[in-house]
């Protein structure tokens, strides 16, 4: 059986994911390696079998993105935090030294342009509660690999995984390593 | 009211010579004049003394006593010295929240009284204490902290909260103190009588090499800690090339537990300016300064006194004792509420008007310190000391103490024990010797030269008192078996956060960090590899940090790690499922769950 | 006036050179073509000390290389792994202490902190982020000071004394609430003009020219192939 491979956005924008498939030629390569296990490319809700590698785009901004990394370290061998969000927050993250409250009021009732005349917050059930502040995913559960960027090179992604499913230590050449 | 202010800020400025140099003194006269230094009084002192506002702003942030922000015409300082939380610290802050209706750090509506809180203030023999203003108020209990209250809403005036007076020179009336002495145990050098001008006479009638030879020979070493020979310190500052030399004591008496100074410079003046004389006459200088903590400022007056009397009689100013040529003055430096200010270099910033910043070293103050020139920078017991040697003769002196440590050693020994006090004993007496001396209470741990020393538990208690085994600049602090150490390593973390000048990166973000480290540990979400990030990154700090200050503040902590490290790995265990011990869903949803009004589902 | 100046053998890393008496650490390894990562130093300003990144070990002791100046004799590490450890901390730590957002700020590319993590080949500060409330001044027509990614390296307060003969930043407050300050109620009100060699003193960016931003593509800047430090070791590398 060939080793299984999760991914997922939290709080990101997908850059990611789009960097992932900038591998360009290599993804037929990787298709040989790999299996996708839950992945926003095949849209399985959860991960049903063991995972090699899962990785996380995005940081973790609500209660339901830390049942996503739960999910994710109990189920995979490897846990890498993909690009600027997943190590930081990133952009999300900048709402870190604003009170909650101030940036919902901004959000949804008070910032010029907005049409709220019941002056309704989202408040579903459905609706995941939002967290204080956005976490780097290692501040929510452990890590073991790092790639920066936004996004990262295609160039770090398939060297990280390639390292990973053959067993390497990944490295991440200077020309790769990038926090832009 | 802006008129008034720029005339007085004027006559404040002129009053100091217009000189930056004395920034200290001015922003002192103004902030007690107005109860601030106001965005205005900064423009208009920078004005005065030719300088940028920005520089003025930069040394008014620097200093605790100092506030841009008016305070109330009272206030009131509670030291939360760990001596003080032992001795009931949180009862009378709350007291005393409760009387006043406000919080720590605020100001009562009517601008009368603010509450506020500081580190050690070197009453820690006679906890809890508080400064109002400058007067030192002790052995507070809540119900005294409420009247004293009732009573500043009165006449607003603190002196008036002291009726009965501490011994000796603190009912003298520039003293007016309630402070105690608490001499438990005199020894031969500290603590025998004095006559002023005796040490002198005899030192006049050496050559300076031969003072310098004598206090070389007598093998003294540095009181305030560090122990380095003091001698060899006059000679560097003596064979320097300079056209101008200084000396300055150091009297900033900032380590928590330490307040052998306090009583010294209260009871042994005279010695203590007949010292600095002495170090006058050997490395060729016409200037020391007593560099006083702004803590002890109701000794100011009579200190002050007492060096007008030795003008008065020819011990200081021209030609003195009748010798041509040696003239020699002191003056006094007031700090304003900076621990790092007890760091030398930091020391001579201040005294030169400046932010406490330590300096790069080297150069080091013999070679090149305050304005530039060759400065010794002396603790106060070491001055003292050499007042006794020029007198005895170094011979009488080095055959005191331990091997390797000359002379006597004053100790300020106070927290679990029934007689805490200042106790004068030779170098290389035992620390089970001081329990039994100070009649400690089950003791458990002592701290032995403050926080930026160690923390020893039973184990050490045969060790002695010296430069090569326990050092200290004169704290003791004793803990009962029933304190929480490692509660005690945070405390002081805190401190030294607090104290933190800023300059360099490793102690001014480490130590908030280490502090992040500990919290987690002692919150009970620590696992075993945070105790080797702790220890790392300790050493770190202490070995890249730019002085004295960050390379001691991870001592609390890496003490309690290897001296109490059961304590810690009692605390910490491995988690399973890789989730971080620290986060915690339920309050990081509880702001949300607030804001919509309902409850999450998932928690 | 020039006074021959006497020449020294120190040791840097195994390796002897002679230097001229009087120069520090930093400039002296510079010379023999070895860098010695560093932040707060800059051209020939006083010594500042602070950022502690060029720490080495003299005789023994760690030092700031940057301060410290040459004497006969002393043996120096720099490329040892407990002080790439401890560089390698004090960057994480500037990361961790201010709001550093690669990804739209205007420096990435030539930011000298960033440079320092990829040197050293960081992915992710080992440290928690502190998340502090700073500001931004937005008031001068032509620069900008965005407090969030101060490094409080001083480099602008010595630039603007010792180059600009001006007096236009300084630090307030102490410990970790130290922060830069301007000599006015915000840089508008300062003598501070946009051709002030301090305009060009910041390593981050927290003081930079307004307009300018990514102007140099991505692939173009300093920093994108070569890592900072390696013009002096390529130096070296010609001179075998």
């Amino acid at each position: 059986m060939k080793p299984r491979i999760a991914t997922c956005s939290l709080a990101g924008c997908f850059g990611c994911h789009m960097s992932i498939l900038d591998i360009d030629e290599r993804i037929l390569k990787l298709a040989e390696l790999v299996d996708f296990d839950r992945s926003p490319i095949n849209d399985f809700k959860h991960i049903t079998t063991r995972c090699a590698v899962g990785i996380i785009e995005g940081g973790c901004c609500n209660e339901e993105n830390v049942h996503v990394l739960h999910e994710f370290r109990e189920n995979c061998d490897n846990l890498v935090s993909l690009g600027d969000c997943a190590i930081s927050g990133g952009i999300p993250a900048l709402r870190n030294n604003i009170p909650l409250e101030e940036c919902l009021e901004t959000a949804y009732l008070n910032n010029p342009g907005i049409y709220n005349p019941s002056g309704i917050v989202p408040n579903d059930e459905e609706i995941p509660m939002i967290l204080k502040k956005v976490y780097p995913c290692h501040e929510v559960v452990k890590i073991d690999y790092y790639i920066p960027g936004c996004p990262p090179p295609a160039d770090a992604i398939w060297d990280v995984l390639t390292a990973l499913l053959e067993g390497r230590a990944p490295v991440i050449a200077y020309d790769s390593l990038k926090y832009d | 009211m802006k008129q008034a202010l720029e005339k007085i800020v004027a006559e404040i400025c002129d009053s100091f010579g217009n000189d930056r140099t004395r920034l200290m003194d001015i922003t002192t006269a103004v902030q007690r004049r107005f109860g601030c230094v106001s965005d205005s009084a900064i423009d208009l002192i920078a004005r005065a003394v030719k300088t940028h506002r920005v520089e003025i702003e930069s040394l008014v942030t620097f200093y605790s006593f100092f506030s841009k922000e008016e305070q109330g015409k009272v206030v009131i300082r509670l030291c939360d010295d760990i001596v003080d939380w032992m001795k009931g610290y949180q009862q009378i802050a709350d007291a005393l929240v409760k009387e006043l209706g406000i919080s720590i750090g605020e100001t009562t509506s009517d601008g009368e009284i603010t509450l506020t809180r500081t580190p050690c203030i070197g009453m820690s023999d006679q906890a809890p204490a508080a400064l109002v203003n400058d007067v030192a108020v002790t052995y507070l209990t809540p119900e005294r902290a409420v009247k004293m209250v009732r009573e500043l809403r009165k006449h607003l005036d603190p002196h008036q909260l002291v009726t009965v007076l501490g011994e000796g020179n603190n009912s003298n009336p520039l003293v007016h103190s309630m402070v105690r002495n608490n001499i438990r145990q005199k020894g031969a050098v500290l603590f025998a009588d004095f006559e002023s001008g005796t040490a002198l006479k005899r030192t006049l009638n050496m050559t300076p090499e031969s003072v310098i030879g004598e206090i070389k020979a007598s093998k003294l070493r540095g009181r305030g800690g560090a122990g380095f020979p003091t001698g060899l310190k006059w000679e560097f500052a003596s064979k320097t090339k300079a056209d101008r030399r200084f000396i300055i004591c150091n009297a900033d008496e900032g380590e928590p537990g330490t307040f052998k100074d306090r009583v010294l410079l209260t009871e042994r003046a005279e010695m203590l300016f007949e010292g600095m004389t002495i170090a006058g006459y050997a490395v060729g200088a016409e200037l020391g300064i007593l560099y006083l903590r702004g803590e002890y400022s109701y000794l100011f007056s009579y200190l002050n006194h007492v060096l007008e009397t030795r003008k008065n009689s020819g011990l200081l100013g021209n030609s003195i004792m009748g010798k041509q040529g040696f003239n020699f003055d002191i003056r006094i430096q007031l700090g304003a509420g900076a621990y790092v200010c007890g760091e030398e270099t930091a020391l001579i910033s201040s005294c030169e008007g400046k932010r406490g910043d330590p300096k790069n070293r080297p150069p080091f103050p013999p070679q090149e310190g305050y304005m530039g020139c060759p400065t010794v920078v002396n603790n106060v017991e070491s001055f003292c000391c050499a007042s006794r040697i020029m007198i005895e003769g170094a011979k009488w002196f080095s055959a005191m103490g331990s091997p390797r440590t000359a002379g006597t050693k004053a100790l300020s020994i106070s927290g679990d024990c029934r007689r805490p006090g200042v106790y004068e004993v030779p170098f290389g007496t035992k620390a089970s010797d001081l329990l039994e001396l100070c009649e400690a209470e089950n003791p458990g741990a002592m701290l032995i030269g403050g926080p930026c020393r160690q923390m020893i538990g039973p184990n050490r208690f045969g060790g002695i008192i010296c430069y090569d085994d326990l050092a200290t600049g004169g704290s003791i602090i004793v803990f009962n078996k029933a304190r929480n150490k490692l509660e005690i390593a945070e405390h002081y973390l805190d401190f030294f956060i607090e104290e933190s000048c800023g300059y360099c990166t490793p102690c001014r973000v480490g130590l908030v960090l280490l502090k992040k480290y500990v919290r987690k540990v002692v919150s009970g979400a620590g696992e075993p590899q945070d105790l080797d990030k702790m220890l790392k990154l300790s050493n770190m700090i202490v070995s890249t940090s730019r002085c004295g200050l960050g390379q001691a503040a991870p001592n609390p902590v890496l003490g309690a790690l290897n001296n109490f490290r059961e304590l810690y790995e009692s605390m910490v265990s491995e988690r399973k499922h890789g989730l971080q011990p620290d986060f915690d869903l339920t309050s990081a949803v509880v702001d949300s769950e607030l804001f919509v009004g309902r409850r999450s589902l998932y928690v | 006036m020039t006074k021959n100046k006497q020449t020294l053998t120190i040791t840097i890393d195994g390796k002897k050179i002679a230097v001229e008496e009087g120069i520090t650490i930093l400039k002296a390894a510079e010379k023999a073509g070895i860098y010695i990562p560093h932040l707060c130093a800059y051209k020939d300003l006083i010594p500042h000390g602070s950022c502690r990144v060029c720490s080495v070990r003299v005789n023994g002791r760690i030092q700031a290389s940057c301060v410290q100046t040459v004497s006969e004799g002393m043996v120096i590490e720099s490329d040892t792994a407990e002080l790439l450890e401890y560089r390698r901390m004090i960057v994480d730590m500037l990361f961790v202490e201010g709001n550093h957002f690669c990804m739209f700020c205007e420096k990435s590319g030539h930011c000298e902190l960033q440079a320092m993590a990829y040197r050293f080949g960081i992915t992710a500060p080992q440290f928690p982020y502190l998340n502090p409330n700073r500001d931004i001044d937005l008031s001068h027509p032509d620069v900008f000071l965005d407090h969030n990614r101060c490094i409080l390296c001083g480099r602008c307060v010595r630039t603007s004394q010792e180059l600009d003969h001006k007096n236009v930043f300084q630090f307030v407050n102490r410990g970790h609430k130290k922060r830069l300050e301007v000599n006015a109620k915000g840089l508008a009100e300062t003598d501070l003009n946009v051709t002030d060699s301090v305009v060009n003193a910041c390593p981050v960016g927290a003081l930079m020219k307004k307009r300018v931003g990514y102007e140099v593509p991505i692939g173009n800047r300093p920093f994108d192939h070569a890592s900072i430090g390696s013009e002096i070791e390529k130096t070296e590398g010609e001179r075998k």
